[in-house]
């Protein structure tokens, strides 16, 4: 009994295997979504501040000028003392992530020597290293940010780079250490130790590599605490303050009282703009997670709906023989029903 | 050796790294504090001079080891010394004031933010596709969002312009403190919107991290085996599904702990309301070097009590934690 | 002949997937009958778990079945159901009272936060009326029945052993009384001491109990000691079916034949392990005609046409003795061996 079925009757047309397709295709949309935000993000970050119609740090002195809302000549509208909001946006874009993303590189690299080193020597050095790494963990970030900068005379832009990547890194090194060692015990590391690869090796060629998502999962959740830590203790004041990064731009709207006097363009710019570049991580993340970790990724993939709301307990579907014919107004409400997310094709009239 | 010995111990080691770092880092700091300590607070004693140089190291004062050792003594005595800028109060009695405002609204925030976090994310995690899911990117958003951007927003919209909530402040000026309704009520009042503010900021986390966990636990054989059993549906999602999924998602509470005081620290500076994190920047920004260091060092002492509060949980809820426990 | 008590015919199940379809069981017919041990045997990926699986519509999304009928119809049953077409509701009443599971790793399908006990309460209070303390006393007599201390009700699935995890699966199939028990791959992950002290079990508690045993396994030798009938599946086809002795003494299919030889028998002249070369071939990329061609000693350009049905053997002493290959009957002489066979003229012929 074979139904007409829609089911391709020759094998699978595809030109490649899914392994072979690439990347960019395979990631979820959500990723896409994330990655192109980011990429404008960067792009502003790298051609933004040769863009600035004005100088960020230049005040106007003209009385009317100050707190003006937005127009042909101030498109996001001027501050207190009278300089251009856009300007200081482009220059806050590319001051915050070059230093996100420089937190994000030093903490990355740290966490991977950590956690690799941790898994792959073992024994003493993996007690030691793993018990700084929990510690670090379980000691909660900002105070001790906040002491750390608080006691600096000097709070400038190096300064917090340090001190952020001195604390980036436990998060990451605790999930590279149980991959690696997942790894390690695998049958074709022993292989190689077998036939006498030297360490350094192994570890460029066959763990790390095994470990890429990870790595990239974790360097993106890194710069996400780093524009996050950033941004908050600049508002706080305990950055460079003359510097115009995004938070010290949220510092001088606040004390300058941006909001209370509804001068709205000065205060909500740079917090959306930290707002989306994190959105635009997180959605990055969490297509690699999905990527990673099949389990997490929407039942039968994009373009197929028939799994949509179905609980895990529902009994398989049965793909029904074609339904008989019905009107439209059948056809109409049929369509609310569930079975009805199975159908493949309903043309008009509801004749499949 | 039993696992909550194991930890406890843990713990102990973390706590004396902080307070070695906490001991160190004045020390460390280039220029000289003191001197520009003495000219913001030009009424301090001598002896109070002579504490600050002892924490900073300044004028040989003894071998490192004999200030170490007794800076260790002090601290467990629970003797912080004297304040500086508030000087004389001593340092014990600005923490006694406001450590009560600060664990009452942020325990009781964080508990509810991750009781509907939680439940939200079991829904999420059981119904693919649902609304839950397509409502996931909006919520993460606002997760995204720098947390004091969210209740500033907030504290404009719905407290200044609306007047549906006091503008920030832990009770309203004038009131005196006290076991009585007045001051309770008050007090209940000026916490409804940064309680509000903190749990609309984390829900999205809490529910992102309990749905992933809930897909992996529906994927694992003895769902589908209850499944399987024709067991109902409810006890499927409950017993089999949630109580496996809710050990990874406590331990996960455990570890954003640091998380929720980094919050908690933010929310009271926006709403300027009395607790330990105001009371920090406040120490900060004047320098109060005491202060700084007896906040620190409650705040990591805290979070520390929590995570093996939460790890007593975890043994109580996993047989397979219980049984290591056990193991001598 | 009573009817079989679970009548699978012409059933095919895909997996979708935004690439295409995988076509992971087409159009297998397959039967059981009371108190018959039916072994279902292939290589990992032949779809023989996905069938028993989607029999019972346990498989999880993205799995569709595309085409068939099971029906059920235990001693139970007033008229025969057909499990393709029920309700959810009615299926959950179906599961595990009428069709039982035991699951490959017991350690994997118990859940680990609950004792012995209360999961064994968990099965005979879904679909028994019973008092507590009735309910009580079957989950310590089900103990009994496969041999494990009553002491073991309270203790959890990571304190027990892993052949007395897998008892207490069985135990748990049993609690309801069915008239199917799937068992996939009950004993892999056992060794060899425990594999036969539950599988001597097993038939034991068949025989007392009259139920019907789908067992799934890659291990061919085991089957012909302990199934009545044997199935041989292939890239989500039956290739052979028939009596235990017909297989493993007059096999058809070519690959059944090289499943037999590889494994060493104790008894009997020794000879030559030849095993099966090449690998299964990809489930998305199946070619047209017999899947096993690439593999087959006896293959011809002919394979790539047939259309894969079941026919008897003609020589076949078993009327119920079935084959998919119309080339290769019961003493067509292996490939190795220099004859004038027709079919082994054009396998030569070939390489």
């Amino acid at each position: 009994m074979t139904v007409a079925l829609p089911v391709s009757a020759e094998s699978a047309t595809v030109p490649e295997t899914p392994q072979q397709l690439g990347l960019w295709r395979r990631l979820p949309t959500k990723a896409k979504v994330g990655a192109v935000m980011m990429g404008v993000f960067i792009l502003a970050a790298i051609i933004g501040p040769l863009l600035t119609p004005y100088d960020p740090a230049f005040q106007n002195p003209a009385p009317a000028l100050s707190l003006h809302s937005p127009d042909a000549a101030h498109l996001l509208g001027t501050t207190q003392s009278g300089q251009d909001v856009l300007s200081q946006l482009l220059v806050g874009i590319r001051l915050t992530l070059e230093l996100a993303l420089s937190v994000g590189v030093i903490a990355t690299v740290l966490s991977v020597v950590v956690g690799v080193a941790a898994a792959y020597l073992g024994g003493v050095w993996d007690e030691v290293l793993s018990l700084a790494t929990n510690v670090f963990l379980v000691i909660p970030a900002l105070p001790l940010l906040i002491i750390l900068l608080g006691y600096l005379p000097q709070k400038g832009q190096l300064a917090t780079i340090v001190v952020l990547s001195g604390l980036g890194w436990p998060w990451g090194a605790r999930l590279i250490r149980a991959q690696t060692l997942a790894i390690r015990g695998r049958d074709f590391v022993a292989a190689s130790r077998e036939t006498g690869e030297p360490t350094w090796r192994i570890l460029a060629v066959e763990i790390v590599p095994n470990e890429v998502s990870l790595i990239a999962a974790s360097f993106v959740n890194t710069v996400l605490y780093a524009i996050g830590a950033s941004v908050a203790l600049a508002f706080i004041g305990l950055a460079d303050l003359t510097s115009w990064s995004l938070g010290s731009m949220l510092y001088w709207a606040q004390s300058q009282q941006a909001l209370q006097l509804g001068a709205w363009w000065w205060f909500i710019p740079p917090g959306l703009a930290v707002a989306l570049i994190g959105t635009a991580l997180v959605l990055l993340n969490t297509g690699i997670d999905e990527l990673g970790n099949p389990r997490l990724r929407k039942a039968g993939g994009t373009g197929v709906g028939a799994w949509h709301g179905l609980r895990p307990t529902d009994p398989t579907p049965v793909l029904e023989a074609a339904p008989p014919p019905r009107g439209r107004l059948a056809s109409f409400l049929h369509s609310f029903s569930r079975s009805s997310l199975l159908d493949e094709h309903t043309g008009p009239g509801g004749t499949p | 050796m039993s696992f909550i010995v194991r930890r406890v111990i843990f713990y102990l080691v973390a706590a004396w790294v902080a307070l070695t770092i906490n001991f160190f880092i004045p020390r460390a700091m280039p220029g000289n504090a003191v001197q520009a300590i003495m000219s913001k607070f030009p009424n301090l004693t001598p002896s109070a001079y002579g504490a600050l140089e002892a924490m900073l190291g300044v004028g040989h004062p003894g071998s490192i080891w004999h200030q170490y050792w007794s800076y260790l003594v002090n601290v467990s005595h629970l003797n912080f010394g004297t304040d500086v800028s508030q000087y004389p109060a001593s340092v014990s009695s600005l923490l006694a004031q406001t450590i009560p405002w600060t664990i009452t609204l942020v325990g009781t925030a964080t508990v509810i933010a991750f009781a509907i976090g939680t439940a939200l994310g079991i829904m999420a995690g059981w119904r693919r596709g649902g609304w839950l899911d397509r409502v996931l990117p909006g919520l993460m958003f606002f997760q995204a969002m720098p947390y004091f951007f969210l209740a500033l927003i907030l504290l404009e919209l719905l407290a200044v312009r609306a007047h549906l909530f006091p503008i920030g402040q832990g009770y309203t000026g004038g009131l005196i403190p006290g076991w009585h309704w007045d001051f309770i009520s008050s007090a209940i009042d000026h916490s409804l919107l940064p309680a509000f503010t903190i749990v609309i900021a984390s829900v999205a986390g809490w529910m992102l991290q309990m749905r992933n966990v809930m897909l992996t636990t529906i994927g694992e054989d003895y769902v589908l085996a209850a499944q399987a059993k024709g067991l109902p549906d409810h006890r499927v999602v409950w017993t089999y599904a949630t109580r496996n999924a809710l050990l990874p998602q406590l331990q996960g509470f455990g570890l954003a702990l640091g998380f929720v005081v980094s919050g908690a620290i933010i929310m009271e500076i926006v709403f300027s309301y009395p607790g330990i994190g105001l009371l920090l920047l406040n120490a900060v920004t004047s320098n109060d070097y005491p202060l700084m260091q007896a906040i620190f060092l409650v705040i990591t002492f805290a979070v520390l009590l929590a995570n093996l509060i939460v790890d007593v949980i975890i043994v109580f809820a996993d047989p397979r934690a219980r049984a290591r426990e056990g193991a001598r | 002949m009573s009817p079989p008590i679970l009548a699978i015919e012409d059933f095919s199940v895909v997996y979708r997937s935004p690439d295409g379809d995988v076509r992971a069981v087409q159009q297998v017919n397959l039967e059981l009958y009371a108190s018959e041990v039916v072994g279902l045997v292939g290589e990992s990926g032949s779809g023989k778990s996905t069938l028993a699986y989607g029999a019972c519509r346990l498989l999880r999304a993205p799995a569709l079945i595309t085409g068939g009928s099971v029906r059920y119809q235990g001693r139970r049953a007033a008229a025969p159901m057909e499990i393709l077409r029920m309700q959810a509701d009615d299926l959950r009443r179906l599961r595990w009272r009428e069709i039982a599971i035991v699951f490959q790793s017991a350690m994997n399908a118990l859940n680990p936060v609950l004792n012995v006990r209360d999961q064994l309460l968990d099965v005979i209070h879904a679909h028994l009326r019973m008092s507590r303390q009735d309910a009580q006393d079957k989950a310590a007599s089900l103990l009994d029945l496969v041999g494990i201390p009553r002491a073991r009700l309270r203790s959890y699935p990571h304190e027990l052993s892993g052949g007395m995890r897998q008892r207490v699966m069985i135990a748990m199939a049993l609690a309801t009384d069915p008239e199917v028990v799937i068992m996939d791959e009950p004993t892999t992950a056992l060794d060899v001491v425990v594999q036969r002290d539950i599988l001597t079990q097993i038939v034991e508690l068949k025989d007392r109990l009259g139920f019907a045993i789908l067992f799934i396994t890659h291990d061919l030798s085991l089957l012909l000691e302990l199934a009545d009938r044997i199935a041989v599946m292939y890239a989500g086809r039956l290739l052979e079916a028939g009596t235990a002795a017909e297989i493993s003494g007059e096999p058809a299919h070519p690959y059944t034949r090289g499943l037999l030889h590889s494994f060493p028998s104790l008894r009997g002249a020794r000879r030559d392990l030849a095993g099966i070369p090449g690998s299964p071939p990809d489930p998305q990329n199946l070619p047209p005609g017999c899947a096993f061609l690439p593999r087959c000693g006896y293959g011809t350009e002919r394979c790539t046409s047939i259309d894969m049905s079941l026919a008897p053997v003609a020589s076949s002493a078993d009327p119920g003795h079935v084959t998919a290959c119309p080339f290769v009957l019961p003493g067509t002489p292996p490939p190795a061996e220099p004859t004038s066979h027709p079919a082994a003229a054009s396998a030569g012929a070939d390489q």
